[in-house]
C-alpha cells in the first residue's frame, strides 16, 4: 500500500518535473516557432541567480520566485534584442545561433564560478507515509507547476494579452494590419519564456543544486516533450508529459534512471513516426 | 580540364602531405595531427550530409563515438585493427539505418530532426557515463562509465595484431583516408545520385513530385556520414588510446556543426580546413588555460552565425569574384524567409 502511494507519488513527480522544464520553452516555440537551444541554460542561469542571491543572505523564497526570474528575464531580454531578433523566420539560423548562446553562457558561467556544484538545502522537510517519507518541498514542487500551467492556460485564453498573442502567433501579417505591433509581442513572449525558465531553474536548484552543465541534464527531456505535444500551445506539450512522465518514473523505479532516460526518448520517436506534427494533431489537425 | 585540375589540387597536396610530413615534422606533431585528420573525416561526413542533402544532424557525434567505442572493444577482442575499424564503420551504418529510418519516414522537419539527433547523443552520453559497474563489459573490456577504455592498442598491420604500425605509418595512414573520404565525397556528390540529393536539398516537393524517393535518398546520404563519423572515430581511438563518453557530450557535438559552418555549407576544403584551425586552436587555448573553449566556441558559433552563415570558403570565393567596391555587400544576409 506504501509502496503504491510512493509509486503514484513518483510519477505525478516526473510529469509535474517535464511540464516544468519544458513549459517555458513551450512558450517560447508554440507561440514564436523559435527553438531556443538555451533553455538549458536558462534554467541554469536561474539556478545560480537563487543560489547567489540566498548566499548573499537574502530569503530563499524572495530569491527563488522573484530574484531568478527576473534575473533569467533580463538575460532573455538581451539575448532576444541582440540575436533572436534579427533571426526571425530564420527557423534553422535561429537554432544555431542559440545554441552558440548555449555554449557562450556554460563558458561564461564555468569561467566565473568554476566547475563545480553549488546548492541550497532543500527547505519544509519531510513528510512520512507509512515507512516511507516523500519531501514536502516536492509537493510544493507539484502544487506550483500545476498553478504555472493552469496561468498560463488562462492567461492564454482569458486575457486581452493572450488574445493579441495568440493573433501575432496565427497569422502576424493579419494582426500587424490591424495595428498590433508583433515584434513587440515576440520580444514579450521570449522575455517571458525566459522567467518561466528562470523559475524553474531556481524552483529545481535546492533538489538537484547548480552547476555550469546542468543544462544538458534538462534540456533533451524538455525538447522531447515540446516537440512530442506539436501544435497546441499548452494542451499539447501538457499531454506529452502525462504520456512521456510515467514511463519515465516506472522504468527508473523498476530499472535504472538511464533507461528511464532513453525510453523516454525511444516513445517520443516512436510518438513522431506515428503524429509527425506532435499529439497534439489529433485535435487540432496537422498545422 | 581546369576544373578537374582545381578539384584534384586538395587531395594530391594531402596525399604529398602524408608522404613528406614524417620526414619534417616532430613525433609529437604527427600524433597531433593524426588526431586532428581523424577528426577531419568526421566533419566531412556531417560537411556532406547537411550541405549536400540539407539535413541538419546535430548529433553527428553519436556515429562518431560508436565507431570510437567499437573499435577500443573489438580491437582488445579480436586483435586485428583492420578488422576492428571495419566493425566501427559497420556499427555506425547500422545505428544511423535505424534512426534515420524512424526520422525520414516520418517526414520530420528540419528542427525536429535537429533535436531529436542531438537528444539521441546526450542519451548515450548519460548511458556511457553509468557503466562504471564492472558488471558493463564486453569481452575482457570493462566500459568503465566515466573514464572510459584506456590503454587502446593502436593500428597494426592487416593479418599481424603483434606487428604495431609506427607513429610516421599511422600518421600517413590517416592522412591518406581524410584524402580518400574526400575524393570518395566529392565522386558521390558529382554522381547521378549526388545530384539528385542536391536536388532534394534545394527543394523536397519539386524532388518528389518528379518522381524520386527522398526517404531513400536521405537514409542512403544519412548511412554514408555515418561510415565517415564511424572511420573518423576509430582513427582517433586508435591515434590517442583511449576514449571516454565524452565523445557523446554537447561540445564535441559543437565542435563539428562549428567547423562546418565556419568551412561553408555545401563545400568540402573549408570545413577540413576549418577544422584543423579550430583544434589547433583549441589545443593552444587548453594547453594556456586562460579563456574557457565553451567561451571561445560558442561566441564564434554566433559570429559566424550572425555575420557569415555561408562560412568562410563560399565567402572568400564570392569576395574574389566581386568588383571591389562591392565586396563587403556580401556579408549581408540572401537567404529568403522560410
Amino acid at each position: 500500500m506504501d509502496n503504491l502511494v510512493i509509486l503514484c507519488f513518483a510519477v505525478i513527480n516526473s510529469i509535474a518535473l517535464l511540464a516544468l522544464i519544458s513549459l517555458g520553452l513551450a512558450v517560447i516555440f508554440g507561440m514564436m516557432r523559435v527553438i531556443n537551444f538555451a533553455h538549458g541554460e536558462f534554467i541554469m542561469l536561474g539556478g545560480y541567480a537563487t543560489v547567489i542571491a540566498n548566499h548573499c543572505g537574502l530569503n530563499l523564497w524572495l530569491s527563488m520566485l522573484v530574484v531568478a526570474p527576473m534575473f533569467v528575464a533580463l538575460i532573455g531580454a538581451v539575448a532576444e534584442r541582440l540575436i533572436v531578433r534579427r533571426l526571425y523566420g530564420h527557423l534553422v539560423t535561429t537554432m544555431l545561433a542559440t545554441w552558440g548562446l548555449s555554449l557562450f553562457l556554460i563558458g561564461a558561467v564555468t569561467a566565473i564560478f568554476g566547475n563545480t556544484t553549488m546548492g541550497v538545502s532543500a527547505p519544509l522537510g519531510n513528510i512520512p507515509i507509512g515507512a516511507y517519507s516523500i519531501g514536502a518541498y516536492q509537493l510544493f514542487l507539484i502544487g506550483i507547476t500545476a498553478l504555472l500551467v493552469v496561468s498560463a492556460l488562462l492567461a492564454l485564453h482569458w486575457t486581452k494579452y493572450g488574445l493579441i498573442a495568440r493573433a501575432a502567433m496565427q497569422n502576424s501579417e493579419m494582426a500587424a494590419t490591424l495595428g498590433i505591433n508583433c515584434d513587440r509581442v515576440y520580444a514579450a513572449t521570449f522575455i517571458i519564456g525566459a522567467a518561466i525558465s528562470g523559475l524553474a531553474g531556481a524552483l529545481l536548484a535546492p533538489i538537484s543544486g547548480v552547476l555550469p552543465h546542468m543544462g544538458a541534464a534538462y534540456v533533451a527531456r524538455a525538447f522531447v516533450t515540446v516537440i512530442s505535444g506539436g501544435g497546441a500551445l499548452i494542451t499539447g506539450f501538457l499531454s506529452a508529459a502525462t504520456i512521456l512522465g510515467p514511463v519515465e518514473a516506472l522504468l527508473s523505479y523498476f530499472a535504472t534512471p538511464v533507461l528511464g532516460q532513453a525510453s523516454l526518448l525511444l516513445l517520443a520517436v516512436i510518438i513522431l513516426r506515428l503524429f509527425p506534427t506532435g499529439v497534439s494533431s489529433l485535435w487540432i489537425g496537422g498545422r | 580540364m581546369v576544373r578537374q585540375v582545381k578539384q584534384a589540387f586538395f587531395p594530391v597536396a594531402l596525399v604529398l602531405f602524408a608522404a613528406l610530413g614524417p620526414f619534417i615534422l616532430e613525433p609529437f606533431d604527427l600524433v597531433n595531427l593524426s588526431a586532428f585528420s581523424a577528426m577531419a573525416i568526421a566533419a566531412l561526413g556531417l560537411a556532406f550530409v547537411w550541405g549536400t542533402l540539407g539535413i541538419l544532424n546535430l548529433g553527428h557525434c553519436t556515429f562518431f563515438g560508436l565507431g570510437a567505442y567499437a573499435y577500443a572493444i573489438a580491437v582488445s577482442n579480436l586483435g586485428d585493427s583492420t578488422l576492428a575499424a571495419l566493425i566501427g564503420i559497420a556499427l555506425a551504418v547500422a545505428f544511423s539505418l535505424v534512426l534515420g529510418y524512424f526520422l525520414f519516414f516520418s517526414r520530420l522537419g528540419d528542427v525536429y530532426l535537429g533535436v531529436i539527433t542531438l537528444c539521441v547523443t546526450l542519451i548515450f552520453y548519460s548511458f556511457m557515463t553509468s557503466t562504471a559497474d564492472p558488471s558493463f563489459h564486453i569481452g575482457p573490456v570493462p566500459l568503465g562509465g566515466f573514464n572510459g577504455i584506456t590503454a587502446v592498442p593502436s593500428l597494426n598491420m592487416p593479418g599481424d595484431p603483434q606487428a604495431f604500425l609506427s607513429t610516421e605509418a599511422t600518421f600517413s595512414i590517416c592522412l591518406l583516408s581524410l584524402a580518400g573520404a574526400y575524393v570518395l565525397l566529392s565522386l558521390l556528390r558529382s554522381s547521378d545520385a549526388g545530384r539528385i540529393m542536391t536536388a532534394i536539398r534545394e527543394s523536397e516537393l519539386r524532388s518528389e513530385l518528379l518522381g524520386y524517393d527522398i526517404r531513400f535518398y536521405k537514409l542512403v546520404g544519412f548511412a554514408v556520414s555515418a561510415a565517415m563519423a564511424g572511420l573518423g572515430g576509430a582513427l582517433y581511438t586508435a591515434v590517442m588510446g583511449y576514449v571516454s563518453p565524452n565523445v557523446f557530450d554537447l561540445s564535441q557535438a559543437s565542435q563539428f556543426v562549428l567547423w562546418v559552418i565556419a568551412g561553408g555549407l555545401g563545400a568540402f576544403v573549408g570545413p577540413v580546413v576549418a577544422s584543423f584551425g579550430f583544434q589547433l586552436l583549441s589545443s593552444q587555448l587548453g594547453a594556456n588555460q586562460v579563456f574557457n573553449t565553451e567561451l571561445i566556441f560558442g561566441a564564434t558559433i554566433i559570429l559566424f552565425v550572425m555575420l557569415a552563415p555561408q562560412g568562410l570558403q563560399p565567402m572568400l570565393l564570392g569576395l574574389s569574384s566581386l568588383k571591389f567596391p562591392h565586396r563587403f555587400g556580401i556579408l549581408r544576409r540572401k537567404e529568403k524567409p522560410a
